[in-house]
Order: C-alpha cells, then structure tokens, then sequence
C-alpha cells in the first residue's frame, strides 16, 4: 500500500507541475499589458514602466511562474493587479462561500442518490424502479442554472420561504448562512444526485449477479438482507469513482450557480477578474480548481486502493 | 425498434430540424424588436410568446436549437478526431511510453473541467461560440481517448487480430482497418451522450456570457436575459429550459436506445 501510495503521489506532483505550466503559458499568451489596462490609454509610458516593475512584469517569464509556484507553495498567490490586495486573502474570503456551497450539494447529491440507487436496483423492473429511472433521466436533463432559476421563481418569488439571492454571511449565524445556500445546494445537488443514483443502481445490479450475492441468498439471508450487507458495500467503489469526479463539477458548477443567486463566491470573483483583466487572479483561481480535481482524485484512488487490494496490485 | 430509440429520435430530429428550417424560414425575424407587443403570453400569433424587446420567442428559440446544435456537433467532433486516434494509438502501444504519454496526458485535461478550460480561454481571447467550441471540444478528447483505449484493448487479444499481425499488417493498418470498425457502435453511443452533454455545457457557457454572444440567440443567452424577468414573465425563462432538457432527453434517449440496438449483449444482460 505504502509503494502504491507512493507513485500515485509522484504521480500527483507531476499532473500539478505540469497544469501550472500550461495554465500559466495559457495566460501569459493573453494580449495586452495589465498595467497599461490598468492605468488606461493615456497613462505615461514610464508611469506604466514603474508599474510593470511593482508588478513584477519586468522580470523574465520563467522567473515570474517560478515565483508564481514557489508562492503558492507557501499560500501567497501574489497581488491583485485591480484591487491591490493579497488574492490569498480574496479566494480565501470567497471560499467560504464556494466551499461550503460545494460540500453542502454534495451532501444533498448523497442523500438523495444512495436511497434512490438502492431502491431502484431492489425493485428492478417494477414500477418504483421505472419511476426513480424516469425521474433520474429528466434529472440528468435539467441545466442546473435552469433548475435554480425555477426554484427562486417558486420558493423565492412567489413563496417567499427564502430569499432570491445574496449570502447572510456566517457572522449573522450558521443557520442565516446556510438558509441562504440552500436553494444554490439543491439546484447544484440535483442534477448531480441523478447521475449518482443511476451509477448506484447499475452497480448494485452488476453486484447482484455475483456468485457471492447467491452464496448469500443461500445461506438464507434475504433478498434485502444480502443486498444491505454484501451488495451495497461492494458497489460503493464506482459510486466513490463519480462521487470524487462530482466533487470536482461541483466546484466548477458552483461558479455558474452563484452568478444565478448573486453568491460572493470563487465564481464572481473569477468573472469579475476576467472583465478588469486582473489575470493573477483568474490564473490563481484556475489554479486552485484544478488542484481541487486532482487532489481529490488522487484521495479517491488512494481510498478505493484501501478497499479493493486488487487495484494496488495491477499497478 | 425500442421505446428509447424512437422517443429521444423522434426529440432530437424536432430540434435538429427546427435548427435547418430556421435557416430558410422563421415565423419572425428573431432580431426585429417590436416593443408594443412585449412580454406576450404564447398566443395564436406568437405561439411562444414575446421577450422585453417584442421578439417573437419561437423564432429565437428555431435560432438558438442552430447554436447550441452546431457548438455541440463541432465540439463533440474534435472531441472524436483527436481522441479516436490517440485511444487506437495507445492501444496499439500498450505499456509503451507512448501508451504512458497518452493516458497521463488524458488525466491532465480530464483535471480541467470544461467551464474552467472556457474561463482560461475567456480570459485569454475573450467570449465568443468559437471559444466555447474549443473549451467543450477539448474537454471531449480524453473521454474518446479512454473508451476507444479501453475497448481497443480488449480487441487486440482476439483471434482475428492475432491473424492479421500473422500475416504482416502494422499496428496502424490493424488499428484502422479492424479495430476501428468494431469499437464504431461504442463510439456512436458514447457520442450521442457527449453530444447532449455539449449542448448543456454550451448553455451554461452561454448563460454566463462565455458562449455565444449577441445578436446570434442561444438558448443559454435567453436564460440569461430571462433572469431579471422571472418573476413578471416567467414564460420567457421556461421555454429555452424546456427547449434544453427536450433535447438532451431527447439524445439520451437515443443513446440508450443505440446502445441496445447495437450491442445485443448488454440487452440479454439487461432482461
């Protein structure tokens, strides 16, 4: 395990070396100056000199991206060409929001996933598994910007029971914060549980025609016992799969879902970025998804290599 | 004939159609504002409605079905052209180092989801249908490589390809001429699925102002627009909703139902 865990850690350390070097060489192509941006189209050419140099422009490309990397290393992702302020302190300000927006839907995606999963696969072919099988393929369907403009539309608008967007922040309470991304979370979740619940039906069912699954019958457990105590354990290495992948979606999906609920998170913060051209900050952000998908990747590999021996031997 | 296939068929082929017919004939011009008649319900005259300029909705949606269809047809075959091709390689290279090359490189992109390729691209060339073209097609390629690697491999230890080496053929003639043809089905499956995933992708990207930009009307731009006029007239932000999940239900549909058309195997599993 030791070995196995070892060369997927190298393995980790290449993949983020190299996407730092292309998201890097993808922004440094971007055409114009940051510091004429900046200062406009009648700003004095060493007035946008001195500024290059308190930027760091001035300095040949391979020595920025070294201070780029050996920065985030360290946490200090640079400073905001617009808003001259540490962009550490800008994402971390704005993860609050996107983290937790993430890691909420994905908790929802679960709870309603597992349960719909299992009961599909249980009563296969009868109407309960039609019916969950119908909804999960219009679930799959639904544009979750979509979906949330039509919850704000039914529990904002015309209920009232939450508000249409804007975050309470967490200094006005726990529960303040997390009413108000509730309706982002379900939006986000949604979708997201129906792929999910389809990934856990086919994987119980795949389960079900396993001899072990007979051994279990045959000992007399019952259909629903040994589905309970063999088939759902050993679907979960799938289901884990996607569910490491769609940590990864939901991070990058939460971004569209706040532009619908106004939410101060990663993603406002990068389109605001992308329109003042304060290409540090996109380039930080970028940075800080990609790393997200490929971390947690790499704990997906290294938690299903715990539960399957038999993955850590073929590689 | 199964359910699946002629339901998502009968789907996609509305929208596909309504996308050519609008290249001849829309009921109104889709650009042409006419502000006394804004904000109508579906009525006899505008079956779908107006919009806040009194543009007539069904027009803009025969348009939209055009953008979101051809985004999602290019992007989905640069996903093909260079990800088939690279599957066949690293197949025929298995272990190799360009089998290696191959598959890290696959993992590398598949680490940037395509919203975020779309914000890099953004960033860099500003928005546009091109860009979003490019950031769903790129995403596309490491799927293609990765099934057409992994059903690939399977077949290289058959029989028949065993002869053909036999009798002197390269990897590259074998991958083109025998491997190819028997992971096709698997490819138009898989293609249907990615082709209804572009058109989500594409409206999200839309929507946030990455895709496709005015005048040219998208679905996801109209949801957009939509936005701020939800709670007046709702109609405005349901239909190219509607018009989004008929489509990808539509070619999900289709995808299942090619599946079991084409692979009698998994249909006998299936029962």
């Amino acid at each position: 395990m030791l070995r196995y865990s070892l060369k997927r850690l190298l393995s980790l350390i290449i993949s983020l070396v190299i996407a730092s070097l292309v998201i890097f060489a993808v922004i440094e192509v971007a055409p114009g100056d940051p510091a004429s941006f900046m200062l406009g189209v009648n700003a004095q050419p060493d007035t946008v000199a001195a500024l290059r140099t308190e930027l760091g422009l001035d300095v040949p490309k391979w020595q920025r991206y070294l201070t780029w990397v050996g920065g985030m290393v360290q946490g200090e992702f640079g400073t905001s060409y617009t808003y001259r302020t540490p962009v550490t302190q800008m994402v971390a300000d704005r993860l609050v929001v996107s983290l937790p927006l993430a890691l909420y839907a994905l908790t929802l995606s679960t709870l309603i996933a597992f349960p719909a999963g299992i009961y599909a696969a249980a009563r296969r072919g009868k109407a309960g598994d039609v019916a969950v099988m119908g909804a999960t393929q219009l679930g799959v369907a639904v544009p979750n910007f979509w979906f949330a403009m039509m919850m704000v539309l039914i529990f904002a608008i015309n209920l009232r029971w939450f508000s249409a967007g804007g975050f309470a922040g967490w200094d006005k309470g726990f529960l303040l914060a997390m009413k108000s991304l509730t309706l982002p979370a379900i939006s986000l979740a949604l979708p997201q549980a129906a792929i999910l619940a389809r990934v856990m039906r086919s994987a119980l069912l795949d389960i079900l025609g396993e001899d072990f699954m007979r051994t279990a019958r045959a000992k007399g457990l019952s259909r629903r016992q040994a589905l309970w105590r063999h088939g759902v354990r050993n679907a979960m290495i799938p289901v884990l799969t996607i569910l490491g992948l769609q940590f990864s979606f939901l991070l990058a999906g939460a971004i569209i879902i706040e532009n619908v609920f106004y939410l101060p998170g990663l993603g406002r913060l990068v389109f605001q970025a992308i329109s003042s051209r304060d290409l540090i900050v996109v380039e930080s952000v970028v940075m800080l998804l990609v790393f997200a998908v490929i971390t947690v990747n790499f704990v997906v590999d290294l938690a299903y290599a715990a539960v399957d021996p038999r993955l850590r031997a073929r590689t | 004939m199964n359910r699946n296939l002629i339901l998502g068929g009968a789907l996609a082929c509305f929208f596909v159609l309504a996308a050519l017919v609008s290249f001849v004939w829309t009921p109104f011009d889709y650009t042409a504002m006419n502000i006394p008649e804004k904000f109508q319900r579906p009525n006899a005259v505008h079956w779908l409605g107006t919009d806040h300029f009194g543009r007539d909705i069904f027009s803009m949606i025969m348009v939209g079905a055009r953008t979101s269809i051809a985004v999602a047809l290019v992007a989905v075959s640069i996903g093909i052209a260079i990800g088939v091709p690279l599957g066949l390689t690293a197949a025929a290279r298995k272990g190799g180092w360009i089998d290696e090359i191959i598959m890290r490189g696959n993992d590398l992109v598949f680490a940037f989801p395509s919203l975020v390729i779309a914000i890099l691209i953004t960033a860099v060339f500003g928005p546009g249908a091109i860009n979003a073209i490019i950031a769903i097609g790129i995403f596309n390629v490491p799927v293609f490589a990765r099934i057409t690697r992994g059903a690939a491999l399977s077949l290289w230890e058959r029989e028949f390809i065993m002869a053909a080496r036999v009798a002197g053929k390269s990897a590259a003639r074998i991958s083109w001429e025998h491997i190819l043809p028997n992971v096709m089905n698997l490819l138009i499956v898989q293609g249907t699925i990615q082709f209804s995933l572009a058109i989500l992708a594409e409206a999200g990207l839309s929507y946030i102002g990455l895709g496709a930009q005015p005048p040219i009307p998208s679905w996801g731009r109209m949801l957009a627009d939509a936005q701020t006029l939800v709670a007046i007239a709702p109609h405005l932000a349901m239909i190219p909703g509607i018009a989004i999940i008929l489509t990808v239900l539509g070619l999900n549909l289709m995808g299942d139902g090619l599946r079991d058309l084409l692979d009698p195997r998994l249909r006998v599993a299936r029962t």
